[in-house]
């Protein structure tokens, strides 16, 4: 535990919808044995759920990483997948690239960046196609 | 810490010490000390998992017996509507009432009433701007208990009204007073409960200043005396006298999963979920705000919903099919909520967060012992065995963190150190030219 803070890493496999939603759960369930507030705890999962989901429609799997340390989560959610080709695109609300097969599984109506923004402290996206995508963000507490 | 009333409750003979019970507790609020499934108050809900699976009879409930209607001058029963399913044959409920007058109440409102008052109120509330999406019911007391303990989050969604059981109570004090001339005190409102939990609501309700329903006996005990007054009865013909309008079908469907939902009506948005571990899964998702466009959530702890309380006598399921057979013959909605029911059913209810799940101490401290915690958790073998007395690794760490329990309580972790003592002692022997520990000499 270098330096105080609690890291814990996971790797989100690609298209395993029922495994989808295990890492961002595992997370809400450590933040809460830490006694961090309910409120930090409920905008981390949402903003986390929908990266991981993320990670499984889009990107083909990636990994997530977070490090808890008092007064702040943070989260890096990593891929090696597509790539986004215009961020602003994607970060607009009701935007999806989701196949229609993927969509009628009830996953990818297009609100997941933009969620992830609203319910984070800070957030950044870095994305290359035919590289992969790198987004990190911050619950504050 | 004051101690919570809980009707759930260890009979220490019965109990042989077997890790049934920590496993299945959905607080992990079990733990075997001494050879004994000891409950933690602070953290248990009431919601009889550890009663459905004890093999020994050791988990038990409490619950007032029939000699409570002795301590009042008058009494009124309040039947939930699972009551009805619990015998052969109903198509008319007014057997049922009859035979509880027999039994000793002198009168009867039927909570199957109350609970469409609360259903026409629910759909006045979901048209309000007051109203915090998803609305999650707040009927089952194990639920709530649970949400007050690990979804603080989502305490603002609850339904801010009384439960069903409780506004039966509030009307038909009122009522009885009214009839008799009494003193509300000499008046006794006692629920035919289906489970510990309802049992324990009444007893200290949640978020409610003062109980209002003054006693509660399990349906099981009351079961052979009622089923012996009704057999003598054989039938009754017309209405007989209640305290309140009978029900319609609205009011009966609330003895099962989905049957609040349903009377909502005017939304589809809802989701009816039944099962302690199903009722979990569904407030994680809700939490993380995984269902968007959701407007309520019923959850009943026990699968079925009230039908499948511990206290209940007949099987879940069949006891659904008999219940729709009775709602079938009914009209659909028999109360008006007036303004009057309307003042009484919406209440101040302060559910406060319980932060007995926490590793305890202020942030900081929080801080460390889970940091504490995790250093504890990577030396421990992590096959949840269950021999230490805690039901997973995890939970035991945190016991250690607490003080409440040490590393040599693992069994895994006490053999290691037997076999390092015995290598040592067989070392030794071996030097002073003894046997080895496969007793070559």
């Amino acid at each position: 535990m270098a330096g105080g803070a609690i890291r814990f890493h996971y790797d989100v496999s690609g298209s395993e919808f029922s495994l989808a939603g295990t890492a961002s759960a595992d997370v809400k369930a450590q933040l809460k044995k830490m006694g961090v507030p309910s409120d930090a705890i409920r905008r981390a999962a949402i903003a986390l759920y929908e990266g991981e989901i993320n990670l499984v429609i889009h990107a083909g799997g990636g990994a997530i990483d977070v490090d808890m340390a008092p007064g702040v989560i943070n989260m890096a959610i990593t891929d090696e997948g597509p790539g986004i080709p215009d961020i602003d695109l994607a970060m607009s609300e009701g935007y999806s690239s989701a196949s229609d097969e993927v969509r009628n599984l009830g996953f990818g109506a297009g609100m997941g960046l933009p969620n992830m923004k609203k319910y984070t402290d800070s957030f950044d996206i870095q994305s290359q196609v035919g590289k992969g995508t790198s987004i990190t963000m911050s619950v504050r507490y | 810490m004051e101690t919570l009333f809980h009707s759930v409750i260890l009979d220490k003979d019965r109990c042989v010490g077997c890790i049934n019970c920590i496993k299945r507790c959905p607080t992990g609020a079990i733990r075997v000390r001494d050879g004994k499934a000891n409950i933690i108050s602070e953290r248990c809900i009431d919601c009889a998992e550890c009663i459905r699976i004890c093999p020994h009879k050791a988990k038990q409930s409490r619950y007032d017996s029939l000699d409570i209607l002795k301590k009042f001058d008058y009494t009124v029963a309040l039947p939930p509507p699972s009551l009805y399913a619990q015998f052969n044959n109903i198509t008319d409920k007014s057997i049922l009432i009859e035979g509880l007058k027999a039994v000793g109440f002198d009168d009867v409102y039927e909570v199957a009433t109350a609970a469409e008052y609360i259903s026409a109120a629910t759909r006045v509330f979901m048209n309000s701007t007051g109203a915090e999406f998803p609305v999650i019911s707040n009927a089952c007391p194990a639920v709530v208990r649970l949400i007050a303990l690990r979804y603080p989050g989502l305490i603002p969604n609850l339904l801010p009204m009384l439960t069903p059981v409780e506004l039966a109570g509030k009307l038909a004090k009122k009522l009885a007073v009214e009839k008799t001339g009494l003193p509300p005190e000499r008046i006794g409102c006692i629920f035919i409960s289906p489970c510990p939990a309802k049992v324990t609501a009444n007893h200290s309700p949640i978020g409610l200043e003062h109980r209002v329903v003054d006693g509660s006996v399990a349906v099981k005990e009351i079961y052979p005396a009622l089923l012996r007054e009704m057999s003598a009865i054989g039938s009754v013909s017309g209405e007989v006298s209640a305290l309140a309008v009978p029900p319609g079908r609205v009011g009966i469907g609330w003895g099962e999963s989905g049957g609040e939902s349903a009377a909502l009506f005017s939304t589809e948005k809802y989701l009816a979920a039944d099962g302690i571990e199903n009722v979990i899964g569904v407030l994680e998702d809700i939490e993380s705000k995984r269902y968007r466009g959701l407007e309520f959530v019923e959850l009943n702890a026990c699968p079925g919903g009230c039908v499948g309380g511990v206290l209940q006598v007949e099987n879940p399921y069949i006891a659904k099919a008999k219940l729709n057979r009775l709602a079938k013959r009914l009209p659909e909605n028999r109360v008006r909520l007036d303004a009057e029911v309307t003042a009484v059913v919406n209440v101040e209810r302060t559910v406060s967060y319980d932060p007995a799940m926490e590793l305890g101490g202020n942030a900081q401290e929080n801080y460390e012992r889970y940091i504490q915690l995790q250093e504890i958790l990577a030396g421990l073998p992590g096959i949840d065995c269950g021999s230490c007395g805690a039901p997973t690794c995890e939970a035991f760490a945190e016991d250690i963190v607490k003080g409440k329990a040490i590393r040599e309580n693992c069994v895994v972790i006490m053999r290691e150190k037997m076999e390092q003592m015995l290598d040592a002692f067989y070392n030794h022997s071996v030097e002073k030219g003894g046997c080895d520990k496969n007793d070559n000499c």
